[in-house]
Parts: structure tokens; sequence; C-alpha cells
């Protein structure tokens, strides 16, 4: 019994860094239709930025975290100025490709100056709380607490504020939007900065508990355009329902049937899906 | 192109093992041949097509294990084996096809992205089959019939050219063809497609089985090269180096592939010392040249010969037809 | 010739084209006029198949087409142009058109692999019929030219040489003369004349009334996705309701 709850903390904590890492795919793509393929080199880049202050500048965690948030934010910002705003017009090929250049370029950086060795990060959170047998370790918990927090917190920012009335509007009707003066290029930078620092956040929270490397964005980037595609894309609570989802199924699959194929059950379950329904399971507001 | 240049090209590529300083030069040069193989796969999908095939490389993958497998562990002559790669793929091509093509634009490539990593977990991973991180080894080489030793870097330049020459010849053919013209058509707008009468399922299948063909080709060629491969062949940087060989060269033209594809390795080959480096030249690179010159080089050649012909014919109503010319074109930017 | 019968769209809980029912006649010039967002357009996209209709019939020459996807339906003979027309710029305008005859041929893969007799005789065909189409739009001159190079007005005629070069029985025409001058549009009214002199169908969707009321044998009106009209220009001209729409609408008649 205790295992099987187990498989649920592992469930939960892999689907709130899922849901996490694939909410800022999905406010980019939902709002701007850009499949940023560079994501997961944004949150590698989070990952290590933290390694970074915390190891090297022998930082606090927390402090390590935001500052790791503010720098993808602003590479975030740039990425989208200097890239995907000159090809807005261009075919959607081209954004594509442009992403896969960034992804290249940010890969080859950070190997270059920590080399392509796997790194160990640890938090403040080591002690490990046990409920009757059950064994949470404290790290996990953040995880959870976190995400969730942090969930709520963008759907206060996107509902409750202006500014964030000003990204639903663009994604709802674009045009309509540029109609009555919203500046469409501070919502596309507002996005991709949202992305990064959610990306950043969430690689933080889990590279204690998971190790730090340059292609440690490959997958996880692959499972979020795979929730994205199965919660919707643009769609908030969609992102987060996607993750659990992944999350559950590779925990429960991973244990239950097989620990090594465990990463081929997001993918399975996405070529599932879109063979019998091309377009996706939402399409709200789909492209 | 003029047959003049062709001409010349080819007999280049046929002299120059005798012009190259060591046998190592002709190893590079044939490796990089193969590599344009599997671009010109790529050229007929993505270029032709229109599609991002993001799997590309775990086609190469697929060829080069099959291959791999079939004349290492079951004993199978070479030639025999490249036939078998050739079908797998091709079989392959039309399951993933039949699925993918259904989808539009972003899933595909997204699609595909997963495809070719869950290529490479199960090459890695699927021990009994794949032999998984160890890799095969003792790959037959292509059987000389007593003629030829193809463990021979030289002969083996040779054979790769051959194939090559085949394969260009053919994307030729095919592109003045009715049916490359049905992939371009389907290239600029699905409906507009349709409503020529164009089957879009049945024509996007065939470009990409095409496609993965001669991926499987160029990547049994590799293994009959290399004669030791492993999980790594499947690895998505290949698709991602493949893509920007493509691009640098020109998407959709005929000598795009060759040129970006040699060009970009010889070039990696002279500056070893920054190998380390190389991606963080190649990121900005394809990012440059997707904003500035998404014709790459061949596509911007093509460009400029034009517009001197052009400029050397007599003078019309320019003008406003330039104008509305350059409006319709940056609205309808469809040459990708 | 062209038979439409109740035919419905609904899109969600909007109907976009609802129970119109109509009947084109064979060489006739038939115009679809209509405030904007009327549904003139999804019309053409259920007729050429684009779209799957939600309920009604469409019946070319006798033959229920309505199901059809779109490139069966353009094989029976159905020739359509769009609002915008992606052409492959850096290919010349005979070039663009050579595809245009595709679908009457029957070449493959192993065609292209041995070059067949077939896939020269095809090929043949197809850069004849392409020649053929330009001459017909009165562009002949042009052919060795880039699309990028050709003014807005010639690149619509090369649209419609496309159409042409299908061998249709029926050409819908979407909005043909937007965005071109008078003496532009009275010289594509004389294309369609000649269209329908030579045994074609012609359908357009237009806004520019002039043109129209000379051109047209039979107008039919669209609004809200419903059929509130249809006649000679006379008829139409006078018909109250007409007027009504129009001007409740908002619609600018001389677009």
């Amino acid at each position: 019994m205790t295992l099987f709850l187990q498989q649920i903390m592992n469930g939960l904590t892999l689907g709130s860094i899922y849901g996490l890492v694939a909410l800022g795919l999905t406010l980019v793509y939902g709002i701007l239709h850009i499949p940023n393929f560079a994501h997961g080199a944004l949150y590698m880049v989070g990952a290590f930025m933290s390694y970074f202050f915390m190891v090297d500048l022998g930082v606090h965690y927390w402090i390590a975290m935001a500052g790791s948030a503010a720098v993808v934010a602003i590479l975030a910002i740039l990425c989208e100025r200097l890239v995907f705003h000159p090809l807005r017009n261009s075919p959607p090929i081209h954004d594509k490709i442009a992403a896969i250049g960034v992804l290249l370029f940010l890969e080859a950086v950070v190997q270059m100056f920590w080399g392509a060795d796997f790194r160990r990060m640890s938090s403040p959170f080591t002690g490990i709380m046990n409920f009757d047998g059950l064994i949470i370790p404290e790290q996990r918990l953040l995880i959870i607490a976190s995400a969730f927090a942090l969930v709520v917190a963008l759907q206060l920012f996107l509902r409750k504020t202006m500014t964030g009335a000003t990204i639903i509007a663009m994604a709802q009707n674009r045009e309509g939007a540029f109609l009555v003066g919203i500046d469409s290029n501070r919502v596309a930078m507002m996005t991709f900065a949202i992305s990064g620092g959610l990306a950043a956040v969430a690689a933080t929270l889990y590279a204690p508990i998971n190790l730090v490397y340059p292609a440690m964005g490959h997958l996880v980037i692959m499972k979020a355009f795979v929730i994205i595609i199965l919660g919707g894309m643009g769609s908030v609570p969609g992102a987060i329902a996607g993750g659990m989802i992944i999350g559950f199924a590779e925990a429960f699959g991973g244990f239950y049937i097989s620990s090594a194929y465990k990463d081929i059950i997001a993918f399975g379950l996405l070529v599932l899906i879109l063979s019998l329904r091309p377009q996706g399971l939402f399409t709200k507001g789909a492209h | 192109m003029k047959p003049g240049a062709k001409l010349a090209m080819l007999a280049f590529a046929l002299v120059f093992p005798f012009l190259a300083s060591n046998e190592y030069q002709v190893y590079v040069m044939a490796s990089a041949f193969v590599w344009a193989i599997a671009v010109y796969g790529l050229n007929i999908i993505t270029g032709y097509c229109g599609q991002l095939n993001l799997a590309h490389g775990g086609f190469f993958a697929i060829g080069a294990y099959t291959l791999g497998l079939l004349t290492a562990d079951a004993g199978w002559g070479f030639w025999p084996a490249l036939l078998g790669a050739l079908l797998m793929t091709a079989v392959l091509g039309f399951l993933v096809g039949i699925v993918s093509l259904r989808l539009k634009e972003h899933y595909f490539a997204i699609f595909t992205l997963c495809v070719g990593f869950i290529i490479y977990l199960l090459i890695d991973k699927w021990e009994e089959l794949t032999h998984g991180a160890i890799g095969v080894r003792d790959i037959a080489a292509p059987y000389g019939f007593g003629l030829v030793d193809f463990t021979d870097t030289t002969p083996f330049y040779y054979l790769v050219l051959a194939f090559l020459v085949f394969a260009i010849w053919f994307m030729g053919r095919l592109s003045r063809s009715l049916l490359g013209r049905t992939f371009i058509a389907i290239r600029n707008g699905d409906e507009l497609a349709q409503s020529l009468g164009i089957n879009l399922m049945r024509n996007k299948l065939l470009a990409f089985v095409l496609s993965t063909t001669y991926a499987g080709l160029a990547g049994a060629l590799y293994a009959g090269m290399v004669r030791i491969i492993g999980p790594e062949e499947a690895n998505i940087n290949h698709t991602f180096d493949m893509i920007t060989y493509l691009l640098v060269g020109g998407i959709g033209t005929l000598t795009g592939p060759l040129l970006g594809t040699v060009g970009i390795v010889w070039i990696t080959q002279s500056l070893q010392f920054l190998e380390e480096y190389r991606m963080i030249i190649f990121g900005p690179l394809l990012v440059l040249l997707v904003i500035f010159a998404p014709r790459g080089i061949s596509g911007s050649f093509l460009s400029w010969m034009h517009h001197k012909a052009q400029s050397l014919a007599p003078g019309k109503k320019q003008a406003q037809s330039k104008v509305t010319a350059a409006k319709q074109a940056g609205e309808a930017e469809n040459n990708a | 010739m062209l038979k439409v019968e109740r035919l419905t769209k609904m899109f969600g809980g909007l109907a976009a084209v609802n129970d119109v029912s109509v009947e084109f006649e064979t060489g006739k010039i038939n115009a679809i006029i209509g405030p904007n967002g009327a549904g003139k357009s999804t019309f053409f996209n259920l007729i050429s198949g684009l779209h799957q209709p939600t309920s009604g019939r469409i019946l070319l020459d006798g033959v229920d087409v309505t199901h059809l996807p779109s490139d069966k339906v353009a094989m029976l003979g159905v020739g359509r142009t769009f609002q915008t027309t992606n052409l492959f710029e850096q290919a010349t305008v005979l070039d663009n058109l050579i595809v245009g005859h595709r679908l009457r041929t029957r070449s493959g893969l192993w065609d292209v692999l041995i070059n067949s007799k077939r896939l020269q005789r095809e090929e043949k065909a197809a850069r004849d019929k392409a020649q053929e189409a330009l001459e017909f739009v009165e562009l002949g001159h042009v052919a060795g030219q880039f699309i990028a190079d050709i003014t807005q007005e010639e690149r619509k005629r090369v649209a419609f040489a496309l159409a042409l070069a299908t061998d249709p029985k029926i050409v819908l025409l979407d909005e043909p003369a937007a965005g071109v001058n008078p003496e532009e549009t009275a010289s594509f009214a004389r294309l369609m004349r000649k269209m329908v002199d030579k045994g074609l169908t012609v359908c357009l969707i237009e806004h520019k009334m002039d043109m129209i009321m000379n051109l047209a044998d039979k107008i039919m009106v669209l609004d809200h996705g419903e059929k509130i009209a249809e006649g000679t220009p006379e008829e139409i001209r006078n018909n109250p309701v007409v007027i009504e729409a129009y001007l409740g609408g908002g619609e600018d008649a001389a677009a």
C-alpha cells in the first residue's frame, strides 16, 4: 500500500515539474502560435544558472532560483526580439528551424563553460518526512507545493490584472487586441519572459533530485509538447492536467511495468492520441 | 545549372582521390557524400513538400542498424542486406507517414520529433535486438565479387559516389516531372493543391516514403563504411545537422543538399580545433540564415541569376507592378 | 448543371450557410453577392469540397458530389480560384501552370524512374494545356517570366489560367476583381464572357456591383447564410429585400 502511495507522490512530483514546463510552452504557443523548440534549452540554462549561483557563488537556494528565473526570463525576451519577432511573417517552418538553432547554441555555450558531465546540485531541503511508513523527501513536497502556488499565481495574474488581461486578449483575438491598442510586442515579450521564468523555476526545483547536464532539456521538452497537445494549446489548466497525466503514467508505468521504457509512455500516448484525433484532444482556440 | 558545371563537378569528384593528400581526406569526402544522400532525402519531404520531418535521423539509424544486424547477426551479405535496409525504411516510413501526415504543420514536426526519439530509445534499450549501448560490430563491407576490396577507402568512395550520382539524378528527374510539380503545389498550399485535383495524402505519403528510403540508403552505406555502429547514430543531433546542411545549401533546390553538406563537412574538418564550439557557431548561423537568407546558397544564387537575366531583358512598365509584386511576395512568402 | 438543394453548414451553433437551394445553368454567368459575412466563400468551399456540409445535397450534372473531397470534385470538373493564390514565386508563369493538368494524368513514381512514354506524353500534354490556358487569358507573352515579376492583375489572370488548365466544366471565381482598377475589371468581365462562349459555366462571388449588373445572367443574393433573392440583374436591382439587406448591413456597393 505504501508503495502505491509512494508512486502517487512520484506521480505528483513529476506531474508538477512537467506541468510547469508545459505551462511556459503552452503560453507561448497559445498566444504567439510559435512552437518554441528552444524551451528545453531555457529549462536547462535555468538549472545551470541556479547551479552557478549556488555552487560557484555560494548563494542560498531561493535566491539562486530567483536569480536564475530572472536570467532566463531575460534570455527568453532576447529570443523573442532577436529571433521570433523578425520571423513573424515567415512560413512556419522558419520559426521551427530558428528555434532549433537557438537550442543548439545554448547547449553548446553551456557545454563550453561547464562541460558535458553530470553535476549534482543540492538544496537546503534534504530532510525526509515520514508519515507512518510513507517516506516523502522534503524536496518533493516543495516541488508540489511550489508548482501549485505558481499556477495559482499565474491564473490570478492572467485573470485579475490588466497586464494579464492583455495577454488573454491577444490569445483570443490577435487582430482585435491590436485594434484596441494592445501592444503586441509587449505582450510577446512578457509571455516569453513568463515562460522562461517558469522553466527556470521548474528546473531549479527538479535539479536537486535529478542531475544537471547540458542535454537535460531534450526529454523534458518533448514531453512538454506531448502535454500541450494533450491538454490543449494555450490552456493553463490543460497544461497542468496534461502534466499530471503524464507524470502519473510515468510513475506507475515505470514502477509496475518497466523502468527502462518509462520514457516511451509519454510518446506512446501521443502517437495513440494523434492517430485517433489528428487535431489533438482539445481544439479550443487551436491552431 | 548548366550541364558544363555539372560535368565539372562530376569530374572533380572522380579525380578527387588522386588530388587528396591522404586517405583520411578521401574518407571525409566519402562520409560527406553519404550524409548528402540523406540530406537529399530530407529535401524531398521538407524542401519540396514543405513538412519539417524531425525523425529523419531516426530513419538513417534504422537503415544503418538494419544493414548492421542483418550482416553481423544474421550473416547476410552486404547487398541483400542493403535491399533489406531500403525495404525496412520504406515500410516504416509508410507506417509513420500514414499517421503523421494527417497532422498539420506544427503537430507534424512535434510528432516526428517524438518518433525520432522513440527510435533512439528503442535502439538503446531493446538489447535483445539491437545490442543496446554496446552497438553492432563486424558489419560487412560491400561485397566486391572478388574484383574490388571495399574495405579500402578509395573503392568505397567511388561506390558512394555512384550512389550519390544516382540519388541526384533521380531527384532531378523527380523535380522536373509532373510528380515533382505535384509536391511543390502541395508546398504552396494544401487547399490550392486540392482544388487542382491533387490527392494530398497519397502524394505526401509518397514523398515521405521516398525521403525515408533515401535516409535508409545513406544509413546502410554509413554502416558499411564505419563497420561499427551504436545508438548514437539515432541521436537527434544528426537530424539537426542535416537540417543545417540543407538550409545552408538551399532548401528545395537540386544542388543545395550537396553544396551544403560537403561545404559544412569540410569547413568543420578544417576547423577541427573549433570542434567544441561548432554549435556555438552553427546555432546562430542557422538563425541568421533563416532570417536573412532562407533560400541558402543555391537558392540565393538562383535568384541572383534570375534577376541578372531580368535586368538584361527589355524594360517593361515595372514601376507600379514591382510595388504590388513586392507586396504580394511579402504576403505570399511560400518559397521556403 | 450545378444543383444545390437545401445546403446547410453549421459551425458550432452558427449557421454559415442556411438551407440554400439554387440551380446554376450551363453556359451562364452566375453571380453570388451579399454583404460581408453572408457565407459566400463558405458556399464555394462547400461546393468545391473543402468543407463538408451539415445537410443538403450538391449535384453536378446529376451526380451527387455532396460528400466528395476537394480533389475528387476537381476531377469531376469544378475549377476554382481563391482570394489569395500562392504561386511558386521563383518559377516561371508557364512552370506554375503545368501542374494544372496533373489531375488528368496518370503517371506515377515508376514512370519518373524509367522516363516512360506515358510520362513524356503527359508532360507534353500538360505543357500544351498550360500554354493554351495562358493564351486564353491573353498572357502568352509573359510565359517565361517569374511570378515574382508580373503585376497583380496578371497574377490574377494566371490564377484563372490555372483553374482553366484543369479542364473544368464550371469555374468558381472567388472575388476575381478584388483590388483591381476599373479598366482591368472590364477586361476580367470580357474574359469571363470568353469562358462562357467556350462552353464553360461561370460562378463568381463579387462585390463590384456595376460589373455584376452588366455581366451576370443570373444573380443570387445571400445574407447571413440564407438566400434572400434570386433572379436577373434587373429583378435584383429593384428587389426591396436586397436593397434593405445592403443598406441595413452597411455594405459598400462599389468595393
